[in-house]
């Protein structure tokens, strides 16, 4: 009963999804038609390459929940493989740090996800916080090389933490045991996902209909405040009317969706910084319209440790 | 000369084989190719690229369109490419190298690399080639390049003379390391290079090497 019940649940939201591609896929063909009249035209052209690579997003979700617990676990150990490799191709390294960057790709990365699959919290939790960092300078170090040793090791670091260990934090959501809500955790990380991506989706919808005043112009020249509050404001609503896929009652669910909103914000803020230090404005060119893996998962990264825990510490016994 | 079954067997073994190199390379390192100031075209072309590994010219060939691939030999080194049968496989069978020797033809009666090369262009070939002469393996962004690509567009006025910068092959797998790192790799063409008139040897390669150097994308340019 559970189960079906849940299953409806998770069709009911793809449904909810669903209607909203189809609608932005209706609105991208009307600018393209009546706006642009057929010709190319930047704004709408990035729009539209934006909403179909949605379509393969949401496509390559749906058939990972499709295959339960597993699925998720490849899908984000693939998500995470994807940004690592983003990262450590924009850091600054060199000869000396190879054994460290081996060892982050080849045992960090699957070990993480091993951990979460054989559901060991005590351990990912604090994998790579503690023995990845200790053990990733130890094999810099034994590389001899000094020249701008701290920056590089604590690049290498930044990328696991980021890449992996939050990114991680995702499908270990499965993980947790909340009374009343067993066998339904898919639907945690639908409700996350949904959210974050919601509100990057609404403040730039938000900031391209009514942006005027920008939050970070040496960072992130397209963030303005009226698409942030617009946005996150818009999103937190989103949430609450959520609440019923969710084990939070609407003013909880609310609350949770602000949260990740808001740290979902500041986590693209820090990726952008990040990519402002390295003279380049995508991660990568993965998705089409998008950018990079990690341009479209900078808001997730930072969310999704906070939101794990939030509900491990408030939801669990 | 008779197909014999085992030749025919040779060549789908290097036609299997050289999927399977593009597909690896391209999974291990995410190689894109990027192209600036000119497409990919179905013109003789001369790529001359920086040269930090073995792996290079796979990474050049991997990011051409398909049908230009069968038209593009990499010109090689003898000593490495035939050191043992499986490299001789790979340089031969699958990528058609242009086997050079690159102690300078020292040797008495060794054919001269430029003459070897002017001779493949000639005959209609495109050629990937590596004007460091050598592999960089140190520190140095680009070694100076050798005057064979001076006088290879002297001889071959009609050939494209396409400058390639391609990126993070060194980090992905340093000399000495036994097990690659998966890094992204770009490989980018530029605008194509044409001897002016009268242009003298120093000049011309002092621009090809500014060429090359000015495709390195910009988070490079400013470690200098």
């Amino acid at each position: 009963m559970n189960l079906s019940a849940s299953t409806q649940t998770t069709l009911t939201l793809f449904g909810g999804v669903f209607g909203v591609l189809v609608l932005a896929s209706a609105i991208g063909a009307l600018l393209k038609w009546r706006v642009a009249h057929g010709q190319p035209h930047p704004v709408i052209d990035n729009l539209n390459s934006r909403v179909n690579a949605w379509w393969v997003m949401v496509a390559v979700i749906g058939l990972a929940f499709a295959f339960g617990k597993g699925g998720v676990i490849v899908l984000f150990y693939l998500i995470s493989f994807y940004a690592l490799r983003e990262f450590m191709s924009l850091a600054y390294t060199r000869r000396g740090d190879h054994h460290a960057i081996a060892v982050a790709f080849f045992i960090a990365l699957p070990v993480q996800y091993f951990l979460i699959w054989i559901d060991w919290y005590g351990l990912y939790a604090i994998f790579i916080p503690v023995y990845a960092f200790l053990v990733l300078p130890i094999l810099a170090a034994v590389g001899g090389d000094t020249q701008r040793f701290l920056e590089r090791t604590s690049k290498i670091q930044w990328g696991l933490m980021v890449c992996v260990f939050c990114i991680s934090h995702v499908p270990a959501l499965l993980t947790l045991q909340i009374p009343g809500f067993e066998g339904r955790n898919l639907l945690l990380i639908a409700f996350l996902v949904i959210v974050v991506q919601g509100s990057d989706v609404l403040q730039y919808v938000w900031g391209k209909l009514f942006g005027r005043h920008k939050v970070a112009p040496e960072l992130s020249p397209s963030k303005t405040w009226e698409g942030l509050i617009g946005g996150v404001a818009s999103a937190t609503a989103l949430g609450a009317a959520l609440s019923w896929a969710t084990p939070f009652t609407p003013w909880q669910a609310a609350l949770m969706a602000l949260t990740i909103c808001l740290m979902g914000f500041f986590g693209g803020l820090v990726m952008s910084a990040i990519k402002r230090d390295r003279g380049v404005k995508d991660w990568g060119t993965m998705i089409e319209g998008h950018g990079g893996m990690l341009d479209r998962l900078d808001s997730v990264v930072f969310a999704a440790p906070v939101f794990f825990h939030a509900l491990r510490y408030w939801w669990t016994p | 000369m008779n197909p014999s079954p085992r030749s025919g067997l040779r060549k789908a073994a290097a036609v299997v084989s050289s999927w399977l190199i593009v597909g690896a390379a391209k999974l291990l390192t995410g190689v894109r190719g990027l192209w600036s100031g000119t497409g990919p075209k179905a013109e003789q072309t001369l790529y001359f690229a920086n040269h930090t590994s073995h792996g290079d010219f796979v990474l050049l060939w991997a990011t051409l369109p398909p049908d230009l691939r069968a038209l593009t030999r990499p010109v090689a080194g003898q000593d490495y490419w035939e050191a043992s049968a499986l490299r001789r496989f790979i340089g031969e069978d699958v990528f058609n190298a242009l086997m050079i020797r690159r102690d300078g033809g020292t040797a008495a009666g060794a054919p001269n690399p430029v003459e070897q090369m002017t001779q493949a262009l000639q005959s209609g070939d495109s050629l990937i080639m590596f004007p460091e002469g050598t592999r960089n393996t140190g520190d140095e962004t680009l070694l100076p390049l050798k005057s064979g690509l001076f006088h290879l567009a002297r001889a071959c006025p009609n050939v494209r003379l396409v400058p390639v910068w391609i990126e993070n092959l060194k980090r992905v797998l340093p000399k000495g390391m036994l097990v690659p790192i998966p890094l992204a790799c770009t490989v980018r063409y530029g605008a194509p290079l044409v001897l002016a008139e009268g242009e003298d040897k120093t000049a011309f390669i002092a621009r090809a090497r500014a060429a090359m150097l000015a495709l390195r994308p910009e988070y490079d340019k400013a470690e200098d």
